[in-house]
């Protein structure tokens, strides 16, 4: 196994003679999505006609179900196959692995007349349209015997459990220590229920040949899906090709497989002809997964000059009876600020309401709503700058497990920000500032998100037109993937970026985790810059191998690759020349990354810190964005425009996770009260008036050969909380219960005279 | 989605004899509330008669000095049309606070007023709704909805009418003008166009299947200020949670009935040398309380004063 010291010399990357890495350049695919003409999972044209799937779904939470009228629904126009859990073919039993190396278990759909969930799969419609299966879906009879359903979480808090194999984390003495302190705070934090809302919908497009499928589908893992597939349907997974190119957004929601695949490749084997199957943009509310609930309280006891002296977490989420999933809201809080007495855990209540699972930041993301909120109220109480808060209560070293940190910038992010966003000119006192009718106010938050390197391999191929094609079985869900990629390999390679291409998205490509945890740039992105090493080795051994190289005869670890050739000194020749005269059919290489034996000797982040301005409206308690701003330091930056992309994303979503985004489960049916775009609200581009980020400089040589780190989930965490602080400061209500939509700040301006 | 048959109508003529000759047919304007229902089968027509491209879409002067708006002319050019802009100022910021840019080219002046309530339960076909299936019953009562009605709603429902135009029409007087299949033509103010849900909240307003709105009028604006305000938990592309507009001494609530909302108590106290603070209490006092609604008749209250304050309307406090 590697260590972190190999990385530590330069390389191309960190070399970057050529300049493209760091560079904003355009997506490699964006021409083809802006166009319309990237086939999405949905639109991929099967070899033959194709047959189209429609899901029905359970409308109880939980129960049986004692009868399915399908006659109508078999009878209606253009109909070739009505299934439920009494019909449907065979399925391995959920949870099932018939190779152990699989890294997902069978999940079949319609398995039984169990239903678990609102907006569970229960019966499956297969038409030669997809009106006409939508029309047929609407004729199925479902009866069912209702049981007594958990779907209440406020109303269950009490039933809360320590997740499975986890304790809480107890460092020094918090009780004792809180009791002590002389300035406190001791607040409970909510944050709701949230959902993906991907653009793309999940859906798949399947084929068979003979006893080998095809299917095109939405997912972010492409070997988690396969592997689910062929598990699922008992076969083994070198039967099951999965693609995947282009994914219109994931943010967690597709890390698995759902019904949407298993049917459309069951469908497809029975009636023989390709079989398309996409959840309704209803649908996808409660037949994928969501982010859960969390309410948190945090304790704080400072000393007066504010110190830190006790510092607790607590968090009580929710997921579904069988499927266990905890949102880890407290997990990041251990490794932010110094304080000697700890208390850190979890609470997990079972329901019988959809999946809860992985959403943008798992874990920070609601988290950072409670401590960074929190943290501003001390703040006031201490009389000091939420900002000065935080510089004194920086920690030298990771402050629960006494690590080194690989970089931290934190410091840097606050003082930065502070200086480009003009936070010398908010007011401390709340709702001193009037803007017509609107109170103005500021608020800032700190951000932190691990950063990850799983193992992962590329393939690279160079043929005689000298023209490089990097193979990953990696995705990008809209991140910037194969931009980042074909930057890397081309830098390697020393070649222009016109000469290289990548093809992402393919069970028979070397497999790589996906995307997911913002370790998708680090992890493929460094197997992909392994993989040029390897390329360089092979042609440099190649040319000087070759008596007709100029470079015959040269040592091979001295030359050099750019602009398109291998040299040494005045000898060279382009790679298109080398590979046409020496191995014309093409070389092919393989490379691989690994994660360093000691990278988990230390304590590595990304950093950052969020400043926004909002105004409230003193009549009727709206809240609009006025102006946001975020510094970021997370290690060397591949490409400028689409690390700034991922992090203004995360932004906006604080935006919306600060004023609007929230989904309820309504007690008396067990469904989700918003089912649609029109009443789940998102932030629109009005919402979003002045909103920037910037990164600083840094290269982190713990976090792999690269010193990259991810992007994707950082500018999320913290975000809502700085709006939330500038809505205090804007006016004095300090809401606790995301998001503030209007109606609790009005209740709050009320309760103040306002 | 049920099948259905499909025709583009030659003239109004036709159009209208299609519709009244054939069961379960619907006019079809610019087809962004419809479609979407029909997608749902909430609305299910067997035939659709397409009527917006009739010669209907003219904005022109009236012989009362007023604008005559044909029924087919789309959102954004009635709210970017410059007579409308100087003289119906809280027209224009009514239609531009709707929906977004691409719904607001397609929607017409006449489908906007036809447009069906947005309740949640409404749309959710696995639950009750008396307005989508009689006799079901209203599962928004009793729900976590802040969208419910506070004025005029019924125990069968308390779902809103979603139009912002409609809103500001009432305000300004606007009556509408209608054909029918005997070739008679009616005028009806908007304000008398919708119907309170009562008992049978399926009917939604005084026309007849088959009759036709072929211009909404306006006459003169009346002197005085001219404003809509809507609040809304976004900055655009969707409902609110309240709104107001005001026109020549008329106060119109929206997104609180099932129709926009005369503000006549609030109306008739200023008349009678209330401030405008008393004003809006007096018509906010008479506005239902079931508890999920306690924050909307407070923020209608505090909407209503400041819209006053804002256009100068009657006496400061």
């Amino acid at each position: 196994m590697s260590s972190v010291k190999d990385w530590a010399a330069p390389n191309p990357i960190t070399e970057n003679r050529s300049g493209l890495i760091g560079k904003s350049v355009d997506r490699y695919e964006g021409r083809l999505k802006v166009t319309g003409t990237a086939p999405y999972a949905y639109e991929v044209e099967p070899p033959a006609p194709p047959a189209y799937g429609q899901m029905v779904t359970a409308t109880i939470a939980r129960g049986r179900i004692t009868h399915i009228e399908t006659q109508a629904a078999e009878q209606s126009p253009g109909v070739l196959a009505v299934w439920t859990h009494l019909n449907v073919p065979p399925q391995a039993r959920r949870g099932e692995r018939l190779n152990p190396r699989s890294q997902r278990p069978a999940n079949p759909a319609l398995a039984s007349d169990r239903v678990e969930f609102y907006g569970q799969t229960v019966a499956f419609i297969l038409a030669d349209t997809l009106e006409n299966a939508r029309a047929a879906a609407e004729k199925v009879e479902i009866t069912y015997a209702a049981e007594t359903a958990v779907v209440d979480f406020l109303a269950s808090l009490d039933q809360g459990e320590l997740p499975p194999g986890e304790e809480d984390v107890h460092i020094g003495d918090f009780p004792k220590a809180f009791a002590a302190s002389q300035v406190t705070v001791d607040e409970t934090y909510f944050s709701p229920i949230q959902n993906h809302v991907q653009m793309e919908p999940c859906a798949t497009t399947a084929w068979w040949d003979g006893d080998k499928v095809t299917v095109h589908t939405s997912i972010q893992m492409v070997k988690g899906g396969q592997h689910a597939l062929a598990e699922t349907l008992a076969i083994p997974s070198d039967r099951v090709h999965l693609i995947t190119r282009y994914i219109g957004g994931g943010f967690g929601g597709k890390g698995q497989a759902y019904d949407d695949l298993t049917l459309a490749a069951l469908a497809a084997r029975a009636v023989g002809r390709p079989v398309k199957v996409a959840y309704t943009r209803q649908q996808m509310f409660h037949g994928t997964i969501h982010r859960p609930a969390v309410q948190m309280r945090v304790r704080l006891g400072a000393n007066a000059d504010g110190r830190l002296n006790a510092f607790a977490l607590e968090a009580i989420t929710h997921c579904a009876r069988h499927a266990t999933f905890t949102e880890h809201a407290a997990n990041f809080s251990r490794n932010l600020y110094a304080a000697p007495n700890r208390l850190t855990g979890h609470r997990l209540v079972r329901m019988d309401i959809p999946h809860a699972g992985a959403m943008r930041a798992p874990g920070e993301a609601p988290g950072m709503l409670s401590l960074e909120c929190a943290m501003d109220e001390l703040a006031e109480k201490l009389g000091l700058d939420p900002i000065e808060l935080r510089l004194r209560n920086e920690p030298d070293v990771d402050p629960e497990t006494g690590k080194p940190f690989s970089v931290r910038q934190l410091e840097q992010c606050l003082h930065e920000g502070s200086q480009r966003f003009g936070w010398s000119r908010r007011n401390p006192k709340p709702g001193q500032v009037r803007d017509g009718r609107w109170l103005v106010g500021m608020g800032m938050a700190a951000a932190i998100r691990g950063n990850f390197l799983l193992p992962a391999k590329a393939g690279l191929r160079i043929t005689a037109d000298g023209v490089l094609t990097l193979t990953q079985g990696m995705t990008d869900i809209g991140t910037g993937t194969y931009t980042i990629l074909a930057q890397i390999t081309a830098e390697t390679l020393g070649v222009p970026l016109e000469q290289v291409r990548v093809e992402l998205g393919d069970s028979d490509m070397p497999p790589a985790p996906g995307s997911g945890g913002q370790f998708g740039a680090a992890t493929a992105g460094s197997a992909a810059y392994e993989t040029g090493m390897v390329m360089r080795r092979t042609l440099a051994d190649l040319a000087t191998g070759d008596p007709r190289s100029p470079l015959y005869g040269a040592d091979p670890t001295l030359v050099s690759f750019a602009n398109g050739n291998i040299a040494l000194d005045n000898q060279t020749e382009t790679l298109a020349a080398l590979v046409a005269r020496s191995q014309p059919e093409g070389v092919y290489v393989e490379g691989s990354i690994s994660p360093a034996a000691d990278a988990r000797d230390y304590s590595q982040h990304t950093y950052g810190a969020h400043f926004a301005e909002v105004g409230v409206d003193v009549v009727t308690g709206e809240v609009r964005m006025r102006k946001m701003f975020g510094v970021f330091a997370a290690g060397r930056i591949l490409n400028g425009k689409t690390a700034r992309s991922q992090v203004t994303g995360g932004m906006i979503w604080g935006v919306g996770t600060a004023l609007t985004e929230a989904n309820t489960i309504d007690p008396r049916f067990g469904s989700f009260a918003n089912q649609d775009l029109g009443t789940y609200l998102v932030p629109v581009h009005a919402d979003i008036v002045d909103l920037d980020a910037i990164f600083l400089d840094e290269a982190d040589d713990k976090a792999n050969p690269m010193g990259i780190k991810g992007v994707g989930e950082l500018g999320i965490c913290g975000a809502g909380a700085a709006v939330a602080n500038a809505i205090y400061n804007a006016c004095g209500v300090r809401l606790r219960d995301y998001p503030m939509t209007p109606d609790k700040v009005l209740e709050g301006l009320m309760a103040k005279g306002l | 989605m049920k099948p259905f048959t499909y025709e583009r109508a030659s003239d109004v003529a036709s159009a209208i004899q299609a519709v009244s000759q054939t069961p379960g047919a619907r006019y079809l304007a610019g087809g962004t509330n419809l479609l979407d229902l029909m997608k749902l089968e909430i609305e299910t027509p067997t035939h659709l008669v397409d009527v917006s491209r009739l010669p209907l879409a003219t904005i022109e002067a009236s012989a009362e000095g007023g604008v005559r708006l044909g029924a087919m002319t789309r959102n954004s050019q009635v709210a970017a049309h410059p007579d409308i802009r100087a003289r119906y100022p809280a027209l224009v910021q009514a239609i531009v606070s709707g929906g977004s840019g691409q719904l607001r080219n397609k929607a017409t002046t006449a489908g906007n007023l036809m447009q069906r309530t947005r309740c949640s339960f409404f749309y959710d076909t696995a639950k009750p709704c008396n307005k989508r299936q009689p006799g079901s019953g209203c599962s928004a009562l009793g729900s976590l909805s802040r969208a419910n009605a506070i004025f005029g709603a019924s125990e069968a429902c308390v779902a809103t009418h979603p139009s912002d135009m409609a809103v500001a029409l009432v305000a300004l007087d606007a009556q509408i003008e209608t054909l029918r299949p005997d070739g008679t033509s009616r005028s009806l103010a908007v304000a008398d166009l919708h119907r309170l849900p009562g008992t049978s909240p399926e009917t939604e307003s005084e026309l007849a299947a088959d009759e036709l709105i072929t211009s909404v009028n306006l006459p003169p604006p009346a002197p005085g200020g001219q404003l809509y305000r809507k609040v809304r938990a976004r900055a655009s592309y969707v409902g609110g949670l309240a709104s107001v507009a005001v026109a020549g001494g008329r106060l119109v609530l929206g997104a609180v009935a099932l129709k926009p909302w005369r503000a006549e108590t609030a109306e008739a106290a200023l008349a009678s040398g209330a401030s405008r603070t008393e004003a809006a209490m007096a018509e906010l006092a008479q506005a239902q309380d079931p508890d999920q609604n306690a924050g909307k008749i407070a923020l209608v209250r505090r909407l209503l004063g400041a819209v006053l304050d804002e256009t100068n309307t009657g006496r400061g406090a």
